[in-house]
C-alpha cells in the first residue's frame, strides 16, 4: 500500500551502509511488510537495494546469508554435497505463508529483523546455529547469535540505526543431520508451530529449536540425545509460556510443541541407513 | 526515471512512499487491482521484467528502468494469451475481481509449478468460485458450449462479461479518471461507546490540499437505515450520517476530504475528538440484561421494539401444544448452538465516486441495490428523485455486504458540499472493522422424538446480536425463525426469537442471510436425534421432513404466500445418499491418528425473499437486430447477466450473444429492489421473461399486420422473421417498425410471489486428525433443488463457491474481538479465507428433476442457498468421527484438539 508520510528515499554510504539515522527512518529491504501495513510514524526510507551485498557465499567456513538476500535466492542454493542439513532450507522457505512471488522480493534479514513468531527464517537461522553480524548505527559492528537477536513478537536488540549485515551459518551446523516438523490451522498457512532438531553425527549432540509456538525462538541443547521424560522434562522447565493469537490457542501450541519434540527425538535417534 | 509499462515508456515520477500498485493505476492501467493492499490476496500481480510481484507491495521507484506487464499487456498483436483463453474456456472467475492477478499469476507459472497448484497458488485469493473453474482453466478443461439459435437454456454459455474480465479491460467501480476528484477518508472511533463533547478542527483544515472536515455538527440530522430493501419500515431508523455518540470500535466520526490521499488521511490524524466514555456491552444476554447500558435511547420513529432493553425485534410463536410434544418424546435432545462472526471478504472492497453534472448527483457505487441506494440519498439530502443518478459498473463481489449504504452517503455528502468529485475507498481493514458481518447468534435446542423418529415438539429460543446498529437485525431474525423450522413436519412448535443490540461492529446482509445460523442449530440437534435413535440421518430426514401436501409451518400457522411451486427434496436426499454410499475411492491419511466420519445435513429456502421484491424489465428490438434488454439488477459474479440473455433468448427463439443487456443503472432502467435475497434468477428473470414473451407477441403481430398475412403464418427465427417463405431480416423489421410508428419495445414487471422454496442436500465424508485436529474433506457431496437448471456450469459453479465459503466459515474464519470491542484480526493475514490449498475437495453436485410454478421457465433461485447445510453437515461428520457433539460453529483444529483432549480426559476419570 501506499505509505503516504514518506517524503524522501535516501540511501546509505556505499561502502559502510552508514547514514545519519533519525527519527522517522525505516532500512527498506524487500519492503514485503513495510508496505503490507500503515507506516505512520515514518518519514524517510533508507534503501538498502543499492549496496550490492553478495546475496550467497559459500566458504570452508560455512555459509554466509547477506541480510538483503531474497528469499528466492536462498530457496535455489546449490549447497556443497556435506550440508546434510541444507534440506531444512527449503522447507523453512515453504513454511512462509505468503507465496512464491513474495520470495521474489522479500528478504531473509526482513524476516529476521520483522521478529515475528512464525519467521521461518529465524526457525531455520536458530536451528542452524546462525550469527547475525550487525553493523552499529556508530559506526563498527556486533556479532550475536539469532537465537539471542530475537528477543520477543517483534522485538529484537537492534538499536535504531543498527543495520542487519549478514547471518552466517557455520559449516559444522550445516554438516548436521536435521528433522522438521511444522502444524498450520490451514493448510499451507501461517506456522503454529515450527520445530527444528540437529544431530551432530560427530560428537552426538542434540538441539532443537522451538519456534512459532512461542514469542521468541528457543534452542534446547542436549550432549546427546534424551529420552522422551528427558526432554518433556527440559521443555516444561525452559518454555513456561507459548504465544497466543489467532493462528493458534497456546495449550494447542504446547501440545503440539510437546508433540512434535518428541517426533523428532524419536526419528533422529534412528540410525540412519547407509 | 522511465517506466516501462505494457511497451510503452512513462515519463511519470512516483511519490517516494508510493507503491507500484497504485502507481500504475494513475497511469490509467487499471487491470491491476486493489484486493488487501497487503500482499495477501494477489489481484494486483503484475510482471517486473518477467518476474510475477505483488504490485502493492513495490517501492514503485524500484520499476524504474524496469520492464512492467499488467493483465493488459499479455495479449499479443490482438491475440489473447492462452492462459487468458483458458479462462474464457472454462469460465474460470465470476465476478472477475481476482481474475486479472490470478492470470498474471498462473501465466508465469513453469510446469512443475503446476503440478504443485496449492502452493503455486497460494497467493492468490478468489472468493467466489471456490477454486474449481479457475483449477480447470489452468488444467486447459473445456466447459463452455457452443451459444445455438433456441436452445440457450439449459446451455452452459459464458458470460458476456469474460472477454472483458480476462483482458483486464471491465470496468469496475473505482477503475476511472476524474479531473479534480477530492478523496475521502474516515476518521473512526477507537471507543466501543462514548459521546463525543469536543471537536477541533483547526489543525486538520490547516493541512494544504484539505478542501473539508465533516463531523456530526455538519451533517443533516435525519435517523436512516444502512440497509437496504424496498420497504425500508422493516428496518429500524437508528444511524445518522456522522452521529456524536459512537457505539462501536470503527465507527465513523469525521470525514475529510482532500486533494490527496495523503493529505485526506493527514488531516484524520489531526482532528482532535474529546470523548466522554460510557460503558458498553458486548454481549447480547447481558445486554438484554437489568442495569445494561442503553445503546439506542430513541423514540417509536426508530422501530426499536424495546430500546430500554436493548432489544431491536423479538418473535414469540407457538404451534401445537409443545409441553405435550415432549411428553410424548421417546428421546428428547437439548443444546445450545452458537455460531461465530465471519465476514463477506468479496474482493472489491466497497467504495464510490459521486460528482455534479449540471446540479444532478452521479453516484457511481459497488453496491447490489443501486435503485435503493437512490431512494436513500434523496431522502437524507431532499433531493428531487429525477436529480439523483445511481449506477453500477461490475461489481467485484458482494454476497449481501453491497446490500447496503457504507460509502454513498458520506461521499454524496462532501460532493454537494464542496461541488467537487468525490471518491471513497474502503481499506479492507475497514471491510473487516465498519463494514458487515455475519450476526452471531446463539439457538437454544429442544427436539423431542417417538422411538419410531417421528418428531414431536421442537423449541428454538434464538439469540441475534444486530450489533451496534440495527440494519439487517430484524430481517435476518425473521429469516432465521422461517424455514429452517418449517422444513420439519412436526405438529409442536415452539419459537422465540430476540436480535439484541450491542456495541459491535454491526452485523449485516450476508449470504445465508439469518439461516446459516439456525439450520446449524437444527441440524445439529436433528442429527443427535437420529444418532440416539440408532437411525440412519438420510431415513430420519425422509421421516420427518415437508412433503408436497403438508403445510409449511415455522412458529405460526398464519397463511403465506410461500407455496411449493416444485419440491425435489426427496430427490436430493436420494442423489447424496447414493452418492456418499458409492463412494469415490479418496481414502483417509494412512497414519493411525486420523479417524473418519460422515454428516449430512438439510435446508429449505425460500426462492424469493419475504418482504416486497420487484423488478422492471425493458426489452426492445434495435436498429442492429439485436435484442436491448435494461434491468435494474446489478451484476457482482452471480451470472444473473447470462441468465437473462438465456431466458430472454429461448422465449425469442435466439441466441443469447443477440441480447444486449443495460443495468444496474437507475438513468436507463426501471425500479429493480436489488440483486440479493437470490432475487436475480427468479424475480428479475420472470420480468425479463414476461417482457421476452411481449416482444415475442408484439413482433408477431406487427409482422401480420405489415405483411397482411395471417398471424399463423408469421414465425420467428433467430434473426429474421418468416411470413410464410420469405424472410425478413430483424434489421429490416425494425425499420419496417419505425416506419409504421409502432417501436418494439415492451416493459413488463415482475413481483416476488408467490414464493416458491428450494432444497440443498449436503454430505461430507472427511477425516480428523485425533492429535492435531486437523480436518481432510474426503469426498463432498450436494444435492440441489433449483428448478430447470438455466446455466448447469454457472450453477454449479455457484455451488462450489458457496461451499468453499462455507467450509472457510467453518474450518478456517473467525472474526476475533479484544476485551475492549476491538477486532485483532482485520486482515486476510490473520482472517485466513479459503485458498486453493484450503480448497482441493470437488464437490460431486446433483440436481434433482423438477420444474417450478412460479420461476421463470421453470427455474429456482440458486446461489446463496448452498451454503446452508454446509457447517452442520461438517459438524456432524466430525461427531460421526470423535464421538463428541461440537456446538460451536468455529471448527479450527486448536478448538477440535481441544474438545477431544477433554474429552478423552473425562473419559480416563
Amino acid at each position: 500500500m501506499d505509505l503516504n508520510t514518506i517524503g524522501e528515499i535516501a540511501r546509505p554510504n556505499p561502502v559502510d551502509g552508514t547514514i545519519d539515522w533519525r527519527e522517522g527512518d525505516a532500512w527498506l529491504a524487500g519492503g514485503t511488510w513495510l508496505f503490507s501495513e500503515p507506516q505512520p510514524h515514518l518519514r524517510r526510507l533508507i534503501d538498502l537495494h543499492g549496496l550490492g551485498w553478495q546475496p550467497l557465499t559459500i566458504s570452508e567456513q560455512g555459509l554466509e546469508i547477506a541480510a538483503t538476500c531474497q528469499i528466492a535466492k536462498l530457496v535455489a542454493l546449490t549447497a556443497p554435497a556435506d550440508w546434510t542439513a541444507a534440506p531444512l532450507i527449503g522447507e523453512c522457505c515453504r513454511s512462509f505463508l505468503s507465496s512464491f512471488k513474495i520470495w521474489n522480493t522479500a528478504t531473509v534479514g526482513g524476516n529476521v529483523c520483522m521478529s515475528l513468531p512464525a519467521g521461518p527464517m529465524i526457525s531455520l537461522t536458530v536451528a542452524l546455529e546462525g550469527i547475525c553480524r550487525i553493523l552499529n548505527r556508530d559506526g563498527g559492528e556486533r556479532r550475536v547469535a539469532v537465537e539471542d537477536f530475537v528477543t520477543g513478537n517483534h522485538k529484537n536488540v537492534l538499536q535504531p540505526g543498527d543495520l542487519l549485515r549478514s547471518i552466517d551459518l557455520p559449516a559444522s551446523a550445516l554438516r548436521k543431520r536435521t528433522c522438521f516438523r511444522r502444524i498450520s490451522l490451514t493448510h499451507l498457512g501461517r506456522s503454529t508451530a515450527l520445530l527444528a532438531g540437529t544431530l551432530d553425527p560427530q560428537d552426538g549432540v542434540f538441539m532443537l529449536t522451538v519456534s512459532a509456538s512461542t514469542e521468541r525462538p528457543h534452542r534446547l541443547k542436549f550432549p546427546k540425545l534424551p529420552d522422551a521424560d528427558g526432554l518433556r522434562a527440559r521443555l516444561e522447565r525452559e518454555i513456561p509460556k507459548f504465544f497466543d493469537d489467532v493462528h493458534g490457542t497456546p495449550e494447542y501450541r504446547k501440545h503440539m510443541t510437546f508433540y512434535f519434540a518428541e517426533e523428532i527425538r524419536h526419528e533422529l535417534s534412528n540410525k540412519v541407513q547407509p | 526515471m522511465s517506466y516501462l509499462v505494457n511497451g510503452k515508456t512513462f515519463s511519470e515520477e512516483p511519490r517516494p512512499g508510493q507503491c507500484l500498485r497504485t502507481f500504475l493505476r494513475e497511469m490509467g492501467w487499471f487491470g491491476v487491482k486493489k484486493g488487501c493492499d497487503a500482499g495477501d490476496c494477489g489481484a494486483c500481480t503484475v510482471w517486473l521484467d518477467g518476474v510475477p510481484v505483488h504490485s502493492c507491495l513495490i517501492p514503485a521507484f524500484r520499476a524504474d528502468s524496469h520492464q512492467v506487464t499488467t493483465i493488459e499487456g499479455l495479449a499479443q498483436n490482438g491475440e489473447l494469451h492462452p492462459m487468458q483463453q483458458a479462462f474464457m474456456q472454462a469460465a474460470g472467475f465470476q465476478c472477475g475481481f481476482c481474475t486479472a492477478g490470478m492470470i498474471m499469476t498462473a501465466a508465469s507459472l513453469r510446469e512443475e509449478d503446476i503440478k504443485d497448484l496449492p502452493r503455486s497458488l497460494k497467493g492468490n485469493l478468489c472468493r467466489c468460485t471456490g477454486y474449481h473453474s479457475i483449477e480447470n482453466a489452468i488444467h486447459g478443461v473445456k466447459s463452455v458450449e457452443e451459444d445455438q439459435p433456441g436452445k440457450s437454456c439449459g446451455a452452459d454459455l459464458l458470460a458476456p462479461a469474460a472477454e472483458a474480465i480476462v483482458t483486464g479491460k471491465v470496468r469496475y467501480t473505482l477503475d476511472t479518471a476524474i479531473d479534480g476528484l477530492l478523496h475521502l477518508k474516515l476518521l473512526r472511533s477507537p471507543h466501543a461507546h462514548a459521546r463525543i463533547v469536543a471537536i477541533r478542527k483547526d489543525a486538520a483544515l490547516a493541512i494544504a490540499g484539505v478542501r473539508g472536515v465533516y463531523t456530526w455538527e455538519d451533517v443533516p440530522r435525519l435517523l436512516f437505515t444502512s440497509a437496504t430493501h424496498d420497504d425500508y419500515h422493516v428496518d429500524p431508523n437508528d444511524t445518522y450520517i456522522l452521529d456524536n455518540v459512537v457505539r462501536f470500535v470503527g465507527q465513523r466520526v469525521a470525514a475529510v476530504v482532500a486533494e490527496s490521499e495523503a493529505a485526506a488521511e493527514e488531516g484524520c490524524r489531526k482532528i482532535e475528538i474529546d470523548y466522554e466514555l460510557l460503558p458498553a456491552v458486548f454481549d447480547p444476554e447481558e445486554a438484554m440484561s437489568k442495569g445494561a447500558p442503553v445503546i439506542h435511547d430513541k423514540g417509536a420513529e426508530s422501530r426499536i421494539r424495546r430500546p430500554g432493553q436493548n432489544i431491536l425485534l423479538e418473535i414469540h410463536g407457538n404451534v401445537g401444544d409443545v409441553e405435550a410434544g415432549f411428553k410424548a418424546a421417546d428421546v428428547i435432545h437439548e443444546g445450545t448452538y452458537t455460531t461465530h462472526r465471519v465476514q463477506h471478504a468479496h474482493l472489491e472492497t466497497h467504495g464510490s465516486i459521486t460528482w455534479l453534472d449540471k446540479d444532478r448527483l452521479n453516484v457511481r457505487t459497488s453496491s447490489q441495490t443501486p435503485h435503493i441506494t437512490k431512494q436513500k440519498l434523496c431522502y437524507l439530502f431532499n433531493l428531487m428523485p429525477d436529480s439523483v443518478r445511481v449506477f453500477c459498473e461490475r461489481v467485484g463481489g458482494g454476497f449481501g455486504g453491497k446490500q447496503e449504504v457504507l460509502t454513498e452517503d458520506i461521499c454524496a455528502f462532501a460532493t454537494l458540499k464542496t461541488g467537487r468529485p468525490v471518491m471513497l475507498e474502503f481499506t479492507r481493514e475497514e471491510e473487516f472493522i465498519a463494514a458487515t458481518t455475519r450476526h452471531p447468534m446463539s439457538v437454544k435446542m429442544k427436539v423431542g422424538a417417538r422411538r419410531d423418529g417421528t418428531l414431536t415438539a421442537m423449541e428454538l429460543r434464538v439469540v441475534s446480536n444486530t450489533g451496534a446498529y440495527g440494519n439487517h437485525g430484524g430481517e435476518t431474525l425473521y429469516a432465521a425463525c422461517g424455514e429452517a423450522v418449517a422444513v420439519y413436519r412436526c405438529p409442536n412448535k415452539k419459537v422465540d426469537g430476540y436480535t439484541v443490540y450491542t456495541n459491535m461492529v454491526p452485523a449485516g446482509a450476508i449470504r445465508g442471510y439469518g439461516m446459516t445460523q439456525t439450520i446449524f442449530a437444527v441440524e445439529s440437534a436433528m442429527d443427535e436425534l437420529a444418532r440416539s435413535l440408532k437411525m440412519d440421518p438420510y431415513e430420519f430426514r425422509r421421516l420427518n421432513v415437508v412433503k408436497p401436501d403438508d403445510p409449511m409451518i415455522a412458529e405460526s400457522n398464519a397463511a403465506t404466500d410461500t407455496e411449493f411451486g416444485s419440491y425435489g427434496l426427496d430427490q436430493c436426499i436420494d442423489l447424496v445418499q447414493a452418492a456418499m454410499t458409492r463412494g469415490n475411492g479418496v481414502k483417509r491419511p494412512a497414519a493411525a491418528d486420523w479417524l473418519e466420519g460422515r454428516g449430512m445435513a438439510i435446508s429449505m429456502h425460500g426462492a424469493v425473499p419475504p418482504t416486497e421484491h420487484r423488478s422492471e424489465a425493458r426489452l426492445g428490438l434495435g436498429a442492429d437486430g439485436n435484442y436491448h434488454l435494461a434491468i435494474g439488477t446489478a451484476e457482482f459474479g452471480n451470472g444473473t447477466t447470462t441468465v437473462h440473455r438465456q431466458i430472454v433468448s429461448s422465449v425469442l427463439n435466439s441466441t443469447a450473444s443477440r441480447v444486449r443487456v443495460i443495468q444496474s443503472d437507475t438513468d436507463s432502467t426501471g425500479y429493480d429492489t436489488g440483486a440479493f435475497a437470490s432475487a436475480g434468477t427468479v424475480v428479475a428473470g420472470n420480468a425479463a421473461r414476461m417482457a421476452a414473451e411481449a416482444l415475442r407477441d408484439r413482433m408477431l403481430n406487427f409482422a401480420s399486420k405489415n405483411y397482411s398475412v395471417g398471424r399463423d403464418a408469421c414465425r420467428l427465427e433467430h434473426d429474421a422473421i418468416f411470413y410464410n417463405d420469405t424472410r425478413v431480416a430483424l434489421t429490416d423489421l425494425f425499420a419496417a417498425s419505425r416506419k409504421a410508428g409502432r417501436p418494439l419495445e415492451v416493459v413488463r414487471k415482475a413481483y416476488g410471489t408467490p414464493r416458491s422454496v428450494t432444497f440443498q442436500v449436503q454430505g461430507f465424508r472427511i477425516a480428523v486428525n485425533r492429535i492435531t485436529g486437523e480436518i481432510v474433506i474426503l469426498q463432498s457431496v450436494h444435492g440441489a433443488d433449483g428448478g430447470v437448471i438455466i446455466n448447469p456450469m454457472q450453477c454449479r459453479a455457484q455451488i462450489d463457491g458457496a461451499v468453499a465459503q462455507g467450509v472457510g466459515w467453518t474450518l478456517q474464519e473467525k472474526m476475533v474481538f479484544d476485551d475492549s470491542g476491538r477486532m485483532i484480526n482485520p486482515s486476510f493475514r490473520n482472517y485466513r479465507i479459503p485458498a486453493y490449498a484450503d480448497a482441493l475437495e470437488r464437490t460431486e453436485i446433483f440436481f434433482a428433476d423438477t420444474h417450478d410454478a412460479f420461476g421463470p421457465l421453470g427455474a429456482k433461485s440458486m446461489s446463496e442457498a448452498p451454503i446452508y447445510p454446509i457447517a452442520p453437515a461438517l459438524a456432524n461428520a466430525l461427531t460421526d468421527a470423535t464421538g463428541i457433539r461440537f456446538h460451536d460453529s468455529s471448527l479450527t483444529p486448536d478448538r477440535i484438539y481441544r474438545r477431544i483432549f477433554e474429552s478423552s480426559q473425562n473419559k480416563g476419570a
